[in-house]
């Protein structure tokens, strides 16, 4: 972050409470608390609302454990607290779109437990593998569209999804020009800078969002950099915008120059094929975009997936952060590993709670980082 | 000194005759390719009708009753965690996930000699560790495997486009029996199977009606031994016919008021699956006079459940007993999947309400006076809400304790804690163990 290049992005991150009050002064629109990035924002811009995705705040809570039993995920736990706490009150509504049972949690209580004048539960078929998974997420998404439009009590038209299709898209494809420069020999963007700038995109009003993204690929090319990459990592698991972990990382002699994470390239990774039927392209974008494992079978198609994007970013090693009790990565792990392994890619398994230890995972790190290298220690 | 029973009390008849269904089912699994026959493997929920529909000679084996067995034998389960865990699996995924593929690596069947490797393995996908069970499990066995979505929401919001993609991946099943197995399905026999499962499952809702007695006919210790044959092969005719046996007989018992717990005062509700190595505490109550008549989880895991036109809450009628004649493949498939979609225990994957209602319709009806939830870190999917419904249960005034444990994973279950805090909870109810009350 030595350019100040990224500051923007580093204030809506810790600033976004404040940004999204903000936006719903300036705008009169409504902000609708999402709570898994399979949520099709879309129709939410669409129809003129700020999807907000909730994230937890990495700190010790106590209100969450009389609602979820605590042998489920730390990010469940933590995003709930945040709806128990008041901090989302701005919040005018709160949708789930199906992925894991975990999340599942947060977003009942949450609605049984944090006022909202509306919300949505949008079962998405789990096995988008299946050749009749689209056609069942397709009805799912016209409803949606349909419950949306009795919440703003007007109709949504396709120009309005077509339109919100359009900045998403150009959103997503900004976010991969900008993961480009990861690719570099010695990156001018780090895994921080690129952290600030994919996780903010899923709460900061897509437009201005791309103004900025836009107004940081321009500068870029005529940024000096002069920081080595050292060993150039991927970080895989569910979410992660633990920004001191990855600080931490990158003071150890390594870059993270990619991960498979839904705070990161899960989120934006593809474009929508836009079709004629606005709900079709959104539909089958989902559908088609990289897959949490949980959506992940029968087929392993994010073991390639992940393996490609090593190949393609360079990166030499991994890091897998994995939210404890999160059981679809949990159950991908093993052979994802196996499989990463036999390509050359070692990792190193740690496991991440709402609020991480740094001491301890430095000492294993730079310990994994000096076997990467190799370096005779007596 | 022990108090003297209130009510006359007997062995089950039917108890020999369902543990030998259940030994056989596991031999005829292991022993199936000697007679030319197919082995499949799956969990507890899939469409077992079906590769039913393929033969009389293929044979399923059911990850969690097999989980669920190893559990209890306690050397044997510790074996096959550990193994998993030396594998990277974490500690605190699905025990009966962990003890299975244990079992498959240490290659050690249970019931003596190798694991007998399935043919293929066909599951449902409800519950986030489904897929990634038998994923593993067929990459590493070198079998095919294929998956129905099940994920598609409550009962209560079904609609046509959601049917239609359950029934439409069922066609897509038989196909992939069809190609893994070269044989062709016999949509007589599938439909046959079909009515099997729609038989025993309402059956087995049936027969816990009959636990609304006072006092109750069953316990849930002995339930678990009966409900278990569903879980196994649901869709087979000698399970069908079993529980018409044991209705028959429970019938009976409720007639003559016998009771499964002789000096029955209180009656509990728990909730998910026990701690198999630990049924000794179902034993514990009865110290207090107290049965536990059940669950939603032993009603509603294979039992089949609807709102009857008296507005109870009863078995679900089938299409035989509504008249409807099942006459093509098509229509078998979406009566099936309509079937499977109102499972009780498929409903809180959704909305924890959903089952915090029913367990409330059971304190109800079967005049529970406690409920003790399981808090169990071996099952994330029965565990899902459980502490908004532990919350709603104690908002609608109903007693409700909590224990926490592991259904197959004894390192996280400590018995005399779990003993105490019962203790505490029949302190609570009024309730002395009979040596005091005597």
């Amino acid at each position: 972050m030595g350019s100040g290049l990224f500051e923007q992005f580093r204030r809506w991150y810790e600033e976004r409470h404040e940004y999204a009050r903000a936006w719903k002064a300036r705008t009169g629109g409504m902000v609708a608390a999402t709570m898994c990035t399979y949520t099709p924002e879309e129709v939410l811009i669409a129809a003129g609302m700020l999807p907000v995705r909730v994230l937890g705040a990495h700190e010790p809570q106590n209100v969450a454990e009389p609602h979820l039993f605590g042998m489920f995920c730390p990010f469940c736990r933590d995003t709930l607290a945040q709806g128990l706490l008041g901090r989302y009150d701005y919040c005018d509504g709160v949708t789930l779109t199906q992925s894991c049972i975990q999340y599942r949690q947060s977003f009942h209580s949450w609605r049984e437990h944090v006022p909202s004048a509306w919300n949505y539960y949008l079962p998405m078929p789990n096995e988008v593998q299946s050749r009749h998974a689209r056609l069942l997420h397709y009805s799912e998404v016209k409803k949606f569209r349909r419950f949306i439009e009795g919440v703003i009590a007007k109709p949504i038209s396709d120009a309005a999804l077509n339109g919100a299709i359009a900045v998403i898209n150009e959103n997503r494809r900004l976010l991969r020009q900008l993961y480009d420069y990861r690719k570099e020999t010695n990156p001018r963007v780090t895994g921080v800078e690129a952290l600030y700038a994919s996780i903010t995109a899923q709460f900061v009003d897509k437009e201005e969002h791309n103004r900025e993204l836009q107004r940081v690929l321009d500068e870029l090319p005529g940024l000096v950099n002069d920081r080595a990459a050292g060993v150039r990592c991927i970080t895989i698991g569910a979410e992660n915008d633990d920004i001191a972990f990855m600080a931490m990382v990158e003071s150890l002699g390594a870059t993270i120059v990619i991960d498979d994470q839904c705070s990161g390239t899960r989120y934006f990774w593809n474009e929508a094929r836009v079709q004629e039927d606005p709900i079709a392209t959104i539909a089958d974008r989902y559908c088609e975009r990289p897959a949490c494992p949980t959506k992940d079978y029968p087929l392993h198609t994010r073991f390639d997936h992940v393996l490609k994007l090593c190949r393609d970013y360079g990166a030499s090693a991994g890091f897998f952060l994995q939210q404890k009790f999160c059981d679809p990565h949990e159950g991908d792990y093993p052979d994802l590993k196996k499989h990463l392994d036999a390509n050359g890619i070692p990792t190193l398994l740690l496991e991440f709670d709402i609020t991480n230890a740094l001491g301890p995972f430095r000492t294993r790190i730079e310990a994994f980082l000096e076997t990467l290298g190799e370096e005779e220690l007596f | 000194m022990a108090a003297a029973a209130r009510y006359p009390t007997e062995p089950l008849k039917l108890w020999r005759k369902a543990k030998a269904l259940r030994e056989q089912y596991y031999r005829n699994y292991a022993r199936a390719r000697e007679n030319g026959g197919i082995r499949w493997g799956a969990a507890g929920w899939s469409f077992d009708a079906i590769p039913t529909a393929f033969g009389d000679d293929v044979y399923p084996l059911t990850g969690e009753p097999y989980g669920a067995a190893v559990a209890h034998e306690r050397k044997f389960a510790k074996e096959c965690l550990e193994k998993a865990e030396s594998i990277g699996f974490a500690r605190d995924l699905c025990a009966y996930m962990r003890i299975y593929w244990g079992s498959v690596h240490l290659n050690k069947y249970l019931f003596g000699g190798p694991f007998p490797k399935p043919d293929f393995n066909f599951q449902t996908q409800i519950c986030c560790s489904h897929a990634k069970w038998y994923q593993h499990a067929s990459a590493f066995e070198g079998v095919p495997d294929f998956y129905v979505d099940v994920s598609v929401g409550a009962y209560r919001d079904i609609d046509q486009a959601k049917l239609d993609y359950v029934v439409a991946q069922l066609h897509d099943s038989i196909a992939f029996v069809e190609g893994v197995t070269g044989r062709r399905c016999d949509d007589e026999r599938l439909i046959r199977a079909v009515q099997n499962e729609m038989r025993a499952t309402s059956l087995w809702a049936e027969i816990c009606t009959l636990n609304k007695a006072v006092p109750a006919p069953l316990d849930e210790k002995s339930m678990y031994s009966l409900y278990v044959l569903a879980v196994l092969h649901k869709s087979s005719q000698w399970c069908a016919d079993f529980y018409q046996e044991v209705l028959d007989e429970v019938k009976d018992r409720v007639a003559r008021g016998i009771a499964a717990v002789g000096n029955e005062r209180c009656r509990i509700m728990s909730d998910t699956q026990p701690p198999w190595a630990f049924l000794k505490i179902f034993r514990h109550l009865e110290e207090y006079g107290a049965v536990s008549i059940g669950s939603l989880y032993t009603f509603g895991l294979e039992g089949t459940w609807e709102v009857l036109p008296n507005g109870v809450w009863g078995p679900r009628r089938t299409p035989v007993q509504l008249g409807i004649a099942i006459t093509s493949r098509d229509q078998a498939l979406r009566l099936y999947a309509d079937w499977n979609l109102s499972k009780p225990l498929w409903q809180h994957f959704f909305d924890p309400s959903i089952k915090t209602e029913l367990m409330k319709t059971i304190v109800r009806d079967w005049a529970v006076d406690g409920v003790m939830i399981h808090m169990n870190r071996g099952c994330e999917g029965l565990s899902l809400g459980i502490m908004e419904n532990r919350l709603g249960l104690a908002a609608a005034g109903i007693p409700v304790m909590t224990y926490e444990g592991n259904m197959g994973d004894e390192r996280e279950f400590d018995q005399g804690r779990a003993q105490s805090r019962i203790d505490s909870f029949m302190e609570t109810l009024n309730l002395k163990r009979d040596f005091v009350a005597a």
